[in-house]
């Protein structure tokens, strides 16, 4: 008896059949693409994208060269040089970050004292050559400057969960 | 005809007359084919809930052309180590076939290049040919990879063959001519005569099925693309293509297939014979329309099978091929003659 199905199903194409129905089914469905430009998908705070060094309302930069950040990058794309201010304070002569390199861990974010090097929301940016993906201190501070608000958003939204 | 014969003369009045009628057929068939890309790729986006393309033009609708354009202007790389000649006829010889096959093809009763008696013969010859072209061009790759796809393409193409030339027989037995103006014009006659029932794919549905499933075989086309494979062989016999010579291989491959549709078409599902009655206005008349919509839904129905089914392993084709599809055929042939000698015989 099971023979006998088995041949039935197997000569109707049973199986085939529901598969095309399947997709068949998926055909008519509302489609669930995104279009990018246009459309977006809805962002955390907490979501880690391009790099911004972020200065104090004053206009002082927060960044102190502990170089934590440099430390705990597993990528190692970040690099830090350091020296004395005239003021007396310790402050970084060179903060670079390779994005291409990065991984967007995070870490340095977490890692800083002062809340200086965060990762803003901006996922839409690019490079024309390798050299521009190469982020230096006035660049990462240039972001900074221009997102400011977004990023003490941000920061103030997720606050509660750190 | 007659105004060209007189400015040229007979002879050269005769050629430029059927260049013209050549030109007519495959002009439109590269823009089905171009458009048939556009169509393989909205019906699996659509299957696979996405949109598809649709930067290019309203809707996506200049896709096509932007890729043709891109293919033009690439480079055709030609391996060190392959041979020159092999390789540049490889892609001729897949898509030349796939072209004069439509010499035969009627697209209405009168519309015909060559309404030759042997049409049907004239068509299962020249396809087979096109398996030379992905056998010459896996070889001439002088890549592995390649080779062992023009391997299994030859392979399967001549397993499947033989199964789609038993299903035609089927179809010869009915009608009694190999012309396909009259395997279609048969088609409406019978004790069911006019309605979709007396079409061939009721009578000889399993052989219906046997064709169809055979054509997408026949075409390298999914769930039977192993002569392809890209998740096995990279893209088989055509890995080392580029430019426009891989896009002759895809011209080929698409033509082969608006050509199987066509002729499932014609032969079991009534070519231009409408399935309504005569009295439906536009739609109930005979012509190419109904021609062009049936083969439309066999071309559907590729697109899928490709976006349903997942690629057969090797000896799964080579066993389906000669251990269901030529037996079931065989019987078959055997049912449908005792059929048409029985007194219960619906074709006098």
């Amino acid at each position: 008896m099971e023979t006998i199905r088995n041949f039935f199903k197997t000569f109707l194409l049973v199986e085939l059949v529901k598969g095309l129905a399947l997709t068949g089914r998926h055909f008519f469905q509302r489609k669930i693409t995104v279009q990018f430009p246009e459309e977006k998908t809805p962002q955390s705070p907490r979501f880690r994208g391009l790099h911004a060094q972020r200065r104090y309302p004053n206009g002082e930069e927060r960044c102190i060269a502990c170089k934590l950040c440099e430390a705990v990058c597993p990528a190692m794309a970040i690099t830090i040089e350091s020296e004395q201010r005239d003021d007396g304070t310790r402050r970084t002569s060179r903060y670079e970050i390779d994005l291409t390199k990065c991984i967007f861990c995070g870490f340095c974010e977490e890692s800083c004292p002062v809340d200086s090097i965060v990762e803003t929301h901006i996922l839409e940016y690019h490079g024309e050559k390798r050299g521009d993906l190469y982020y230096t201190k006035q660049m990462l501070l240039a972001v900074g400057d221009q997102y400011e608000a977004e990023i003490a958003k941000n920061r103030e939204l997720d606050a509660k969960y750190r | 005809m007659e105004f060209f014969q007189n400015l040229l003369g007979a002879d050269a009045g005769l050629a430029v007359w059927t260049v013209l009628k050549i030109v007519a057929i495959v002009g439109p068939m590269m823009g089905a084919v171009a458009y048939l890309t556009l169509a393989e790729r909205k019906v699996i986006g659509y299957m696979q809930i996405r949109i598809g393309p649709n930067r290019v033009g309203p809707k996506g609708l200049l896709q096509p052309i932007a890729d043709g354009i891109k293919l033009m202007l690439k480079e055709i790389v030609l391996p060190a180590k392959a041979n020159k000649t092999l390789f540049l006829v490889g892609p001729i010889l897949s898509i030349a076939p796939a072209l004069a096959a439509w010499a035969v093809v009627p697209f209405m009763p009168k519309l015909v290049l060559a309404n030759i008696d042997a049409s049907l013969l004239y068509i299962m010859a020249v396809t087979s040919i096109g398996v030379y072209g992905v056998i010459v061009a896996g070889w001439a790759s002088n890549s592995k990879y390649a080779f062992l796809g023009a391997m299994r393409s030859a392979a399967q193409i001549v397993s499947y063959e033989i199964a789609m030339g038993f299903a035609l027989v089927g179809v010869l037995m009915l009608s009694g001519s190999l012309n396909l103006v009259e395997i279609v014009n048969q088609q409406g006659q019978g004790l069911a005569g006019g309605s979709v029932f007396s079409w061939n794919w009721l009578p000889l549905f399993p052989m219906f099925l046997v064709y169809l499933i055979s054509g997408v075989a026949e075409t390298n086309r999914a769930p039977f693309d192993v002569a392809e494979g890209e998740s096995e062989i990279v893209a088989g016999f055509h890995v080392e293509y580029s430019g426009m010579a891989f896009a002759v291989f895809f011209l080929a491959e698409y033509a082969n297939m608006i050509l199987i549709a066509s002729m499932t078409a014609l032969m079991f599902l009534g070519g231009w014979l409408s399935p309504l009655p005569a009295s439906v206005p536009v739609l109930g008349e005979s012509g190419f329309h109904w021609l062009a919509i049936k083969a439309a839904f066999i071309l559907f129905c590729f697109l899928w099978f490709r976006a349903t089914f997942p690629r057969y392993r090797y000896d799964q084709i080579m066993r389906l091929g000669w251990k269901v599809f030529i037996p079931v055929t065989l019987v078959w042939l055997v049912v449908v003659g005792f059929w048409m000698m029985s007194p219960y015989t619906l074709w006098k």
